[in-house]
């Protein structure tokens, strides 16, 4: 199976601290991959080496075949355009509009007209639920659920094939966070897409992930769906704690049945 | 679907053909953003040609991947509604149904208003009473506070104003040497030049006494410092209000007026005279050493005379000045600081208003001091 995002050996140290030791990963094409684990662990700066933010220490990151470090800039501006980021605080730029936020990664393309612009960040508003006379709006005057949204429709600009999710949940009422699961689940087959999450929040994980990545102490401790990962909690705390706590348990009885196969 | 599409897919292309009387189009290879970034030019008047007949008929189905940039093209090539005789790959269809529903232009732009002109100044002219409006208030409530904390002086925060203090004023007093020094050897030496026309060599130490320590000095280091700390304030106080810090301090009850607007006013209006002094003496060795080059005169004459030549009160005049000047630069910062709104825009506004007012408001209040003691200090 072809991997679309490759983390080879990967190390992570600040000074003497090291969070990631020997970090192997492959996310596979057309699949939802979460990344979980407690406060601290990593995570956060496992999605920014992925994304090329920060620089490991040793090992290798490879997404789309492409090393993220050591490649040259035209290749990479190529790669940037292939992805789209969904940041936790949705990261919009303050100074633009709605609108130019969306257009600006096609306008950075320079070869589209005006035009065709407008229509397309129209149609990725639209796609995201978000009514066109939001669009000349500041950021500064959206809800937290609309400017999630709206960096989703900026995010899908560039129609890219993988998508990364900081916490897409996080700060959302459960109501919204269920409207922006499923807004996710069918975005996701209309434009097969590629999607590596990181996540704390339990519900969305279980609706959302086809496979999980368990990062706790310092390594991936298991790598699987997530009845693969239940079946594990026994030998794992964190897991344990995570899955079986009162939360997990609650988050799992919607998916009961799956995880009783096991 | 996903394994039918190739690993490499075919650039974007159109074939024109007509089969007896009717036009024919047909587009093969991936028709997505990123191919099409790169043949779009070329492209686009085929694609207008083919479009230019109603009757063409279009054959999308060698099409490998269409994504809405894509279709969007197409669709705007149609006049915005699907084309009159349309072959397409079923998995094709579903991209080209969010568009049935054409979003009307949302964004309004806005018509020509004949008043603009009016609407500008008047604005300007509300902005401005605003402006002096809510710095009033900001003053206002510091001075609450200091009748409150003279009241209980045990809530004094000592500490934020000797924090402030030293960085408004100790760390200055590199840039305001380097600056005074040089203003000192660039006045001097050209005042020399004239004074020895008129072989009147003995004038450059009131030429330098009077103007440096009664005008330059405070005017130079009031401006320095506005650019230095009213910049840092303004842009300290922005970020606490883009933090929402300045509402986790209002909600435990801690008035940031007291915490954060007082001490800085309090410790410009310390530091600020003291800088003026050091500034004065800098500039002034500064213009010594000029005029001992230029003209001969001795440090030791110099240093004599300077008291004869300048009656003190020109130094009180001037560290007088320096504190009004701190609690004005202070004041403005704050009250810029005050006004900025959550995004990083206002923020780079605020702190450019913050400093361009405070310099131009010491520069006005110099003026105002130099008509108010026009009779003091000058034999």
């Amino acid at each position: 199976m072809e991997c679309i995002i490759e983390i080879r050996n990967l190390w992570t140290q600040f000074g003497s601290n090291v969070v990631h030791r020997g970090i192997n990963l492959c996310v596979r094409r057309g699949e939802i991959m979460s990344l979980v684990g407690g406060s601290g662990s990593g995570k956060t700066t496992l999605l920014r080496q992925m994304l090329g933010l920060e620089k490991p220490t040793r090992g290798e990151v490879r997404v789309f075949g492409i090393p993220l470090h050591g490649s040259d800039q035209d290749q990479l501006h190529k790669l940037r355009n292939r992805w789209g980021v969904l940041f936790q605080e949705g990261a919009l730029f303050s100074a633009l509009t709605v609108y130019d936020n969306i257009a600006l990664p096609l306008r950075e393309l320079r070869t589209l007209d005006e035009g065709l612009i407008h229509d397309l960040v129209m149609v990725k508003l639209g796609m995201v639920g978000i009514e066109p006379h939001h669009a000349d709006k500041m950021p500064s005057e959206l809800s937290g659920g609309m400017i999630k949204r709206i960096a989703l429709a900026r995010a899908l600009a560039l129609e890219p094939e993988l998508l990364f999710l900081d916490e897409p949940t996080a700060g959302l009422d459960p109501d919204r966070s269920e409207s922006f699961v499923k807004l996710i689940q069918e975005l996701r087959h209309k434009l097969n897409l590629t999607v590596v999450m990181v996540t704390h929040d339990l519900d969305t994980l279980v609706a959302l992930s086809d496979r999980i990545a368990v990062l706790c102490e310092q390594r991936l401790v298991v790598v699987g769906t997530l009845n693969e990962v239940v079946a594990v909690s026994n030998s794992h705390p964190f897991i344990c704690n995570f899955f079986m706590g009162e939360r997990g348990r609650r988050a799992l009885e919607a998916v009961k049945d799956a995880v009783l196969v096991t | 679907m996903q394994d039918a599409v190739p690993q490499l897919p075919f650039a974007p292309h159109l074939q024109r053909s007509a089969i007896g009387d009717t036009p024919r189009c047909e587009l093969g290879g991936a028709w997505n953003l990123h191919a099409l970034e790169h043949h779009l030019v070329e492209l686009q008047p085929a694609l207008a040609e083919c479009a230019s007949d109603q009757r063409c008929e279009w054959d999308l189905r060698q099409v490998q991947i269409l994504d809405h940039a894509g279709a969007m093209l197409l669709w705007r090539t149609w006049g915005k509604r699907r084309a009159a005789h349309l072959l397409l790959k079923p998995e094709h269809e579903q991209i080209f149904q969010r568009f049935d529903l054409p979003p009307e232009s949302a964004i309004p732009r806005s018509s020509y208003n004949p008043l603009h002109g009016v609407i500008t100044v008047g604005r300007g002219v509300l902005l401005l009473a605003d402006h002096v409006l809510t710095a009033i208030m900001v003053f206002g409530q510091v001075v609450l506070d200091a009748l409150y904390l003279v009241r209980r002086p045990a809530n004094i925060p000592w500490r934020e104003i000797s924090a402030s203090i030293y960085r408004t004023g100790a760390q200055a007093l590199g840039i305001t040497a380097l600056d005074g020094f040089l203003v000192g050897v660039v006045l001097s030496y050209l005042s020399a030049q004239q004074l020895k026309l008129f072989g009147a060599d003995a004038f450059i130490i009131n030429i330098l006494g009077i103007s440096v320590i009664r005008e330059l000095g405070p005017v130079l280091a009031a401006i320095l410092v506005a650019g230095r700390s009213g910049s840092a304030i303004t842009a300290q106080l922005g970020v606490m209000r883009v933090t929402e810090e300045l509402d986790a301090m209002a909600v435990m009850g801690i008035p940031y007026t007291l915490r954060l607007v007082m001490p800085k006013m309090l410790a410009l209006a310390v530091s600020m005279p003291l800088i003026i002094l050091w500034t004065n003496g800098i500039a002034l060795i500064g213009g010594m050493v000029s005029a001992h080059a230029e003209l001969g005169i001795g440090y030791v004459y110099f240093l004599s005379s300077l008291p004869d030549a300048v009656p003190v009160a020109n130094l009180w005049l001037g560290l007088g000045k320096g504190v009004v000047f701190g609690l004005l630069i202070a004041l403005i910062a704050c009250h810029f600081g005050l006004r900025i709104e959550p995004n990083t825009e206002s923020l780079g506004i605020g702190t450019t208003n913050s400093v361009v007012t405070s310099i131009t408001v010491v520069i006005i209040v110099d003026a105002v001091f130099a008509i108010l003691f026009k009779d003091v200090g000058i034999s």
